[in-house]
């Protein structure tokens, strides 16, 4: 009960702060509209392809609107040396690790709800009748970015560069989670039978689990060495 | 060169410390106690090591080798870190929060019974609570040092790791620290003060513990020489 009390006041702080500054959130939004517009001028294509390649669209859309995000959730904790007060505090590494990716994922969360809707207009998409079974997916597949972007988020604090040096440290890592994602958003989208992609599922459950287990275990030494 | 005793009632135990940042060794063969309800003046020029003994003894970063015991545990232990106040260069509370939501965060973090009302109290000790539900970001820097040394003692802590606390504050916020320092002291808690304003610091010291280059230099009781003449230990212990 205390592990989860003190997880949720971490998320409540972080998702609060947000609420108030909306740094991350705006660039978020503002960053996935432009490029499903963008996207959507780029490509001339057949509604069937279209379909078909939608899964890839929404994917590449919500990983990189997620990582404006995510770059954001330990960095705000540079300021006035709150890591520190945070580090200091009786909150061990892996709460203080779940109530930001409680907090993120929420966050990034809302960014999809809203890309999604804009996504059907701009490219003439029906959303598909089973929206909730996407919803899903769309739940799976962000945890995936949100647990390894928060990591890395949180292995590169302290460096410069830290805006260039997550996305190319956790987008090679995603790749399972993206494919699995993708893969299954595709069937969803175009309607071909859920069978073949359960696959997918399978790799994308696993792709949680074992990297939510390994960030935990690992986040304190990422954190104080 | 005096050393410090090595009984076991000790509330800080430093033995064989070394940090090294690269191949550069900041701290070299730390050891010495601190013994529950003392204050001591961790004392060194820019760049002796200070900070980065109290990082570790806060359990802010590891040694490379060498143990330290924090009230019998190890420093990063949960139940260790319950017990330890620090107040270090930077304030540590959030600027997008108000002053009662920063100081509830960190009640509810150290799991006090009631962390709303620890917070209105400590906001009345330090003269914010007319502040209360401002915004950090709107503060002066006077009311955002008040609410840091808040935070650092709201949860009523057995040690204090205190990391230069009297620069850059203003007069209000050196009254409200000398006043809790002072009970601090007469409740019997433990303080690490690492400073170089060395009057504030000796007068309220009872040990003094002097850093050279990552060494320890001096270690021992706060002498009347001292408190006459701060300059007199480092004529003595420190660089030539």
């Amino acid at each position: 009960m205390k592990f989860l009390r003190q997880t949720l006041a971490v998320a409540a702080k972080d998702l609060r702060s947000e609420i108030r500054g909306k740094e991350a959130v705006n660039a978020s939004v503002s960053f996935a509209l432009v490029i499903l517009l963008l996207f959507s001028f780029a490509f001339d294509l057949e509604p069937a392809e279209i379909r078909d390649i939608s899964g890839g669209l929404l994917w590449l859309i919500f990983a990189f609107a997620g990582t404006l995000i995510l770059n954001r959730s330990f960095a705000r904790e540079l300021m006035n040396d709150c890591l520190d007060a945070l580090l200091a505090s009786p909150v061990s590494g892996a709460q203080l690790f779940l109530g930001k990716c409680l907090a993120n994922y929420v966050l990034i969360v809302i960014v999809e709800c809203i890309s999604l809707p804009v996504f059907a207009i701009f490219y003439n998409v029906r959303l598909p009748q089973r929206l909730a079974l996407l919803f899903v997916v769309m739940l799976l597949g962000t945890w995936g970015i949100t647990v390894i972007g928060t990591m890395f988020s949180a292995m590169t604090v302290n460096l410069r560069l830290r805006e260039l040096m997550l996305p190319t440290l956790i987008y090679p890592m995603l790749i399972p989670a993206l494919i699995g994602a993708i893969e299954l958003s595709r069937v969803l989208i175009t309607g071909a039978p859920l069978a073949e992609s359960l696959f997918w599922f399978r790799v994308l459950v696993a792709f949680n689990v074992i990297f939510t287990i390994l960030a935990l275990a690992l986040v304190e030494i990422v954190l104080v060495g | 060169m005096p050393t410090g005793s090595t009984v076991s009632s000790s509330a800080v135990s430093i033995d064989g410390v070394w940090k090294y940042y690269g191949d550069y060794p900041a701290l070299r063969d730390i050891s010495f106690n601190v013994d529950g309800g003392s204050c001591l003046a961790l004392l060194g020029r820019n760049g002796a090591g200070k900070t980065t003994l109290l990082r570790i003894l806060g359990g802010l970063s590891k040694a490379a080798r060498g143990r330290v015991s924090i009230l019998g545990k190890d420093a990063r232990a949960g139940s260790t870190r319950q017990r330890i106040g620090i107040l270090g260069h930077g304030i540590g509370v959030y600027e997008e929060l108000s002053a009662f939501e920063n100081l509830s965060l960190f009640g509810q973090l150290y799991d006090l019974a009631d962390p709303r009302r620890t917070a209105t109290e400590w906001l009345e000790r330090t003269g914010l609570d007319r502040v209360r539900d401002g915004l950090v970001r709107e503060f002066s820097r006077g009311m955002r040092q008040r609410l840091a040394i808040a935070r650092c003692f709201l949860h009523r802590p057995s040690l204090l790791l205190l990391d230069e606390p009297f620069t850059a504050l203003d007069d209000r916020a050196i009254q409200v620290l000398q006043d809790l320092l002072k009970s601090a002291i007469a409740e019997g808690r433990t303080i690490i003060m690492a400073t170089h304003q060395l009057r504030e610091a000796l007068e309220l010291a009872t040990d003094v513990a002097l850093i050279n280059r990552g060494k320890l230099a001096y270690r021992g009781a706060r002498t009347w020489e001292m408190l006459e003449d701060p300059g007199w230990l480092y004529r003595h212990y420190g660089e030539a």
